[in-house]
């Protein structure tokens, strides 16, 4: 067991540097640097700032250096907790982005429960009740979930929250709270406003893995050995939940692999649409101005996020389904 | 049995055969749409799916009005689609109300009132030019339906914050938002085939390295990716230039899951009898992966592919809201809705979701049609 779980983080390194690997040569990727964008805007504001000053400017930002020694002096720097400086921000990555990871963190994880909390009745009842009006209802409800896209829904619920309940559904937190000590009073505000997208963002997976679920526990309940606990005498509830229930519960736990990258890529585009202080709006400002160090740093995070997901979710497994250890 | 009394009853079998007018004989592709033909819903939504993607071929002559034109009196015209009335004192004539623009001065507040005129609709009016595909030598003005005074006006789907027809630019939208999400299908479907072709057929470490580069791309957060290569993405390019960059970056994330399901069937099925048959016939390989195998996956890379399109619709449409898919005066259904961003449009004009309610629509269509396809394409399956 602990071998296993040894050699899954093991194996988990050469793909965090891979991802590293992968962030820094898309963050590289549009034409000209931070510096050309920076010239451009102030082009557009009518002044043109002098090819030496730019030079200089290069040279101050490490720009100048040839690709690789940046991105090996960003990886060392980050292995001593020193992410980079934003350009744009003039601060430390670290400053800017700590307290929005933390929400990102919290707003996926929360939908994911979210999801869990709402898949499993459902979807035990949906396999139990096949072909009843209720699992047809939930199968209908599971598709328009998965057809709409996050950032449209997001859209309906502002409009719905304006017109019909007079209350905006931006933000995470009441404007009195932002930047402020971490309180009670806080937490609560944010959990009153955390609700909606966390909603938003559940709903597609939460559909999927309604029918995942359904689909497998069907499978299990017209086994043999259903019918024989049956036969035997055992409650309906109680046969249900130690068997083919325990074992319709794989995928929920090997789907977090996928799910979280979705979550964490919905968060990126609700929060944008709904202005939400995660890391989705200041990753599309970061690109948008080719503030390398901000944007690879979220990418990165974002990205190691869910293999820390994956690495979680494979270990749980392992626990869950001794014969998946067996196997290994 | 004797070699004569099977003579004899291969005989009987022949007449009997030829009694009923030949021996029945289906193919693959029959069975296949006999079986489909028994999910209504499936049926249904190729239908719709038949329709939205006519629609993308001839938007240019189904829509009633030039999406571009900018009707700068008629700016958040309520649809009028529920106002359509096909009778005209007792004759057949639709028309639509005719309604004038107000503004309220003290609560600054726009209303459009009805003012008794009448914009009648004719089918195969003339209306603004177009060039069918782009092709001048397809230059026409015919439309299917439209006002029949040249001048008139017509929003049956609304129009937008610059008196833009909704409805118009909803049938210019299908055929980006649509045909990229067929393309980018298809882009995919090239990749994943030949790369989870390959990792299927060769196993070994070809299937290793192939796997774990898939795994790779489907553990990263897609959005956050895509975002970050499409801001890579001048934005003065020319529009089929960033049609092209945007599907090719959709299908570089779209493969995998093909690629998957791909090397999957070829693992399993590398050691069927017709195959090892095949390879002891002396075939090439490319001959056995090309006339032996893929064949008999046909119809499951068809019903996969199917339900590849929502999920590149759905990219496309993410991105274009976002800015960072196809920009304007590009026309796709993420482009439209990039229009209903802000709080303050929407309140007022409701009817900009329509796009958004387009996508949810073709997505819906697609995917029930690519289950009804799946299950009929698996032979074993007996539901």
């Amino acid at each position: 067991m602990l071998n296993y779980i040894f050699k899954r983080l093991l194996s988990a390194i050469p793909f965090v540097i891979m991802v590293s690997m992968t962030v820094f040569v898309l963050i590289q990727l549009p034409p000209g640097d931070y510096v050309d964008s920076w010239a451009a805007q102030q082009a557009q504001s009518g002044e043109t700032p002098d090819p030496a000053t730019l030079a200089d400017m290069r040279h101050q930002f490490g720009l100048d250096r040839p690709m690789i020694v940046q991105y090996g002096s960003w990886i060392a720097g980050m292995v001593q907790g020193d992410f980079g400086r934003s350009f744009a921000k003039n601060a430390q990555v670290t400053e800017l982005v700590g307290e929005r990871i933390g929400l990102t963190l919290i707003l996926s994880v929360a939908s994911l429960m979210l999801t869990w909390m709402l898949a499993l009745p459902i979807g035990i009842y949906s396999a139990v009740c096949r072909y009843s009006l209720g699992d047809y209802i939930f199968t209908l409800l599971g598709f328009v979930g998965l057809a709409i896209p996050h950032f449209l829904l997001a859209l309906v619920m502002m409009y719905v929250g304006v017109k019909y309940f007079g209350h905006d559904v931006t933000g995470l937190m009441s404007a009195q709270y932002e930047g402020q000590p971490w309180t009670w009073a806080k937490w609560m505000d944010l959990c009153s406003h955390l609700w909606i997208p966390m909603i938003i963002l559940g709903l597609g997976s939460t559909a999927s893995l309604i029918r995942i679920l359904r689909a497998n526990l069907i499978d299990q309940l017209y086994m043999p050995y259903v019918v024989t606990a049956r036969a035997k005498g055992l409650s309906e509830v109680k046969l249900l939940c130690k068997y083919p229930v325990r074992i319709a519960l794989n995928p929920f736990v090997s789907t977090i692999g996928w799910i979280l990258p979705n979550l964490i890529s919905g968060a990126v585009i609700v929060s944008i649409v709904l202005n939400l202080n995660t890391v989705g709006p200041v990753l599309y400002e970061a690109l948008m101005s080719q503030d390398i160090y901000l944007s690879g740093t979220i990418l990165l995070v974002v990205c190691a996020l869910t293999v820390v997901g994956t690495l979680l979710s494979d270990i749980l497994l392992v626990i869950l389904d001794p014969r998946i250890r067996f196997e290994q | 049995m004797s070699a004569e009394n099977k003579q004899k009853d291969d005989e009987q079998v022949v007449n009997m055969a030829n009694l009923r007018g030949g021996i029945e004989y289906a193919s693959q592709w029959t069975l296949m749409w006999r079986r489909f033909r028994k999910h209504k819903l499936a049926v249904v939504s190729m239908v719709v799916v038949i329709l939205f993607y006519a629609v993308a071929v001839f938007s240019e002559f189904l829509a009633p009005m030039d999406p571009e034109a900018a009707a700068s009196r008629k700016t958040q015209h309520p649809p009028q689609l529920f106002e359509l009335h096909f009778f005209d004192e007792g004759k057949f004539a639709p028309y639509v109300p005719g309604y004038t623009k107000k503004l309220d001065m003290e609560t600054s507040k726009i209303s459009f009132t009805p003012d008794g005129s009448k914009v009648y609709l004719g089918l195969f009016v003339r209306g603004f030019e177009y060039k069918m595909f782009g092709f001048d030598a397809l230059q026409s003005d015919l439309h299917l339906f439209g006002p029949k005074d040249k001048e008139g006006q017509v929003f049956l789907f609304g129009s937008d914050t610059m008196g833009r027809d909704v409805l118009s630019r909803v049938i210019y939208g299908a055929r980006f938002t649509l045909s990229l999400g067929l393309i980018g299908v298809i882009l995919s479907v090239v990749l994943g085939i030949i790369l989870g072709g390959l990792a299927g057929y060769y196993g070994g470490w070809t299937d290793w390295v192939v796997m774990r580069v898939v795994e790779f791309i489907l553990s990263l957060p897609s959005i956050p990716i895509w975002l970050a290569m499409a801001a890579a993405l001048p934005k003065d390019w020319p529009p089929h230039y960033q049609y092209m960059a945007v599907t090719v970056i959709i299908s570089l994330i779209g493969w995998t899951h093909l690629a998957r399901v791909i090397r999957g069937r070829f693992l399993s099925m590398r050691s069927d009898v017709f195959v090892i048959a095949a390879k002891l016939d002396g075939c090439s390989e490319p001959r056995i992966i090309f006339r032996h195998m893929l064949p008999s996956l046909a119809s499951h890379i068809i019903a996969q592919v199917t339900l590849s399109i929502p999920s590149m619709v759905l990219s496309e449409t993410s991105l274009s809201f976002l800015g960072l898919g196809l920009q304007p005066p590009a026309i796709s259904w993420g482009v439209l809705l990039k229009g209903a961003q802000k709080i303050s449009v929407i309140a007022q004009a409701p009817w900009l979701f329509l796009p958004g309610l387009m996508v949810v629509i073709a997505v819906l269509a697609l995917n029930f049609f690519g289950d009804g396809l799946r299950d009929a394409a698996d032979p074993y399956s007996n539901h």
